[in-house]
């Protein structure tokens, strides 16, 4: 499948949004602006772009508690998401939320959400409402490795493939869920093979590479909204950052993985590996990189402005937004 | 009016909502076949895409009701025995509970729940359960619990039309009570509360299958001239306090009878409420009518020990009027 240079060049300019965005929400949150705890996704930006770039503005997704990258590839406002994650009223939930949260419900983000694996249940209902509607919109939720270890994953998957749903299984194995190697707590080196317990395709892609992802994403995408079911895509990426931002103080001096396998993966980083397929293709040049990366700099130092002049919600805001 | 079971009438309010509004659907285990009777023939009356069969898999159907509703439809979702919404709790007191709120108000859930509850005979504790007091302690949940068939009917077709996610807790043992039902468009709004009977010399708040062995008891104790004023508060979130209270500013005596177990249960609440807010109305100490903090067992004679039902709230009565 051939990809247009401007969608090429849009999801670069969409994996320089995340990196930028991730790289400020973490050291905001070290320097101690930002309430609470943040899970980054910097090394990942590759499967949240490459999905997100296979979506239309009316299908859906559902994120994780790392979901950041997830909401900016489906057209999240950078703005309306530093401020939820500063707790501000000017944020999309209104301070209510905060980073783990975040929705956005005109752009169909489901929102992120802090329990692992709750996503797939709600993104399989979400195409189920999409069947009920006669629309064809898919819904896509992402979730980690640890995700494909709960029973929510087993059961969405299987509802899912019995009413051959429009829904992609989108899972970022990143390598640990939480502290703990992903290999040491999985029954299967590949979670892409699980898809043939439910005879539903299963692709394993590179994770780091947005073309590949985006291809596979592509084609799940237009399986589904053909009304030909689900497809569960494994993208192998790596978690440069700790499981959350700070985490010495939650495990003191306790390591669960080696500085070189760290260092290995950030060799693989995946804006990188796109710039330099798209200069081997003559696609862009190094000047179109500086200039992309000094506009989303700019865009997400005008967020961080955004979120600091936004105001904290009045206590009287306590009661409302709980029922309709 | 229309005399019905209280099955017929929760049937005759599905199909009402169901003609009312496409974008309803019913989803849960064994529908198409209807264990307790409620769904039946709706498969051949709405087809396959509205009426579905779903694994048992409460995790995945439940969470999917809840992500069906989030996107824009409105299904109504069977859970068989109240029980099993342990396996799918996450799905119901994390995500429909929480997500409006927690978006600052984008989402829109309306999911109806319907499970029976309580206890059955020799079900044994995994299937007699009532649970509804496990759902009191989590915000953004709405609790119906009718006690006949116009408040099944009615209450049931208030859930479906609600845009909050509501559970309706039917009583295992009210399947086959018979009722009057009014005939036409027939709505309960929730957190109405209904006296079921006036009395004069003592309130008995009484929630699910208690009010039917509350009413008997009540009938009972006429005959002693005692005069019992029996209220239902049919839902428990929300709570029509203002019913509640103004009974008992009637009668300045109270019972709370509620089928589950004792500790943290809704008559503990309810209790809770009329000794903060109505403790000078009151001249005795609020009484609550509950079963034993023990499983449901399964043997008859020790089930019959741990569930409270009509020889509780009878010496309940006796006991705070000294009678």
């Amino acid at each position: 499948m051939e990809i247009e240079r401007d969608k090429l060049l849009a999801m670069y300019r969409t994996m320089r949004r995340i990196r930028c965005f991730e790289e400020r929400v973490r050291d905001l949150s070290i320097a101690n602006e930002i309430p609470g705890f943040v899970h980054v996704s910097i090394g990942e930006e590759a499967s949240a772009t490459g999905v997100g770039a296979a979506l239309r503005l009316t299908d859906r997704i559902t994120s994780t508690h790392r979901g950041h990258g997830h909401l900016i590839a489906k057209g999240g406002r950078l703005d309306r998401m530093m401020a939820e994650i500063f707790g501000r009223r000017g944020g999309y939930c209104k301070g209510k939320g905060g980073s783990m949260h975040i929705a956005d419900f005109a752009l169909g983000i489901l929102g992120a959400n802090g329990i692992v694996g709750a996503g797939l249940p709600i993104a399989t209902g979400s195409a189920l409402a999409a069947v009920i509607q006669g629309r064809d919109d898919v819904t896509v939720s992402f979730f980690g490795d640890g995700a494909a270890n709960e029973g929510a994953f087993h059961e969405s998957l299987n509802l899912a493939a019995i009413w051959k749903l429009p829904v992609v299984f989108a899972c970022e194995n990143n390598g640990f869920g939480e502290f703990t190697p992903a290999q040491t707590v999985t029954s299967v080196a590949d979670i892409a093979v699980r898809a043939q317990a439910y005879g539903i395709p299963g692709q394993i892609v590179d994770g780091n590479d947005v073309v590949a992802v985006h291809q596979a994403a592509a084609e799940a995408v237009a399986r589904a909204r053909r009304g030909e079911g689900p497809t569960l895509i494994e993208c192998k990426t790596y978690r440069w950052e700790g499981h959350v931002v700070g985490e010495h103080a939650m495990i003191g001096t306790g390591q669960y993985r080696e500085r070189a396998e760290i260092e290995q993966w950030r060799a693989r980083c995946p804006i990188a590996r796109m710039e330099k397929w798209l200069t081997e293709r003559g696609l862009a040049t190094a000047d179109v990189f500086e200039a992309v990366a000094g506009e989303v700099r700019a865009e997400v130092e005008a967020a961080v402005e955004f979120a600091r002049a936004s105001e904290s919600p009045d206590p009287k805001e306590v009661a409302e937004d709980l029922f309709v | 009016m229309a005399l019905m079971t209280f099955i017929q009438a929760i049937q005759e309010a599905l199909i009402e909502e169901m003609e009312r509004d496409p974008l309803t659907f019913l989803m849960g285990e064994d529908v198409v076949l209807a264990v307790f009777g409620a769904t039946r023939g709706l498969y051949e009356r709405f087809g396959p895409m509205r009426v579905r069969n779903t694994p048992i898999s409460e995790i995945g159907f439940v969470g999917a009701a809840v992500g069906a509703a989030m996107a824009g439809a409105r299904p109504i979702c069977e859970v068989e025995f109240a029980s099993f919404f342990y396996c799918a709790f996450d799905q119901v007191c994390n995500q429909a509970a929480k997500l409006r709120y927690m978006s600052g108000g984008q989402a829109k859930i309306p999911v109806t729940f319907r499970a029976v509850y309580g206890s059955a005979g020799s079900a044994a504790a995994q299937h007699s359960e009532t649970v509804y007091s496990q759902f009191l302690n989590v915000p953004g949940l709405k609790l119906a619990v009718p006690s006949d068939p116009a408040d099944a009917k009615g209450l049931l077709k208030s859930a479906i039309r609600d845009d909050n996610p509501v559970i309706v807790f039917e009583h295992v043992g009210l399947g086959g009570l018979r009722g009057e039902v009014p005939e036409g468009e027939h709505l309960v709004a929730l957190g109405q509360a209904a006296i079921k009977r006036p009395g004069t010399d003592i309130t008995a708040i009484a929630i699910g299958a208690m009010v039917s062995r509350t009413l008997a008891v009540a009938e009972k104790l006429a005959a002693d001239g005692i005069s019992v004023e029996v209220v239902d508060p049919r839902t428990l979130m929300p709570l029509d306090e203002e019913t509640l209270l103004a009974s008992v500013a009637k009668t300045s005596r109270v019972i709370v009878a509620d089928e589950a177990h004792l500790r943290g249960s809704a008559a503990s609440e309810i209790a809770a409420i009329i000794a903060e807010k109505g403790f000078d109305l009151l001249d005795a100490p609020v009484k609550r009518v509950a079963s034993l903090d023990v499983p449901v067992p399964f043997s008859p004679v020790l089930e019959q020990r741990a569930v409270a039902r009509e020889a509780a709230i009878e010496s309940a009565i006796r006991e705070l009027l000294g009678a």
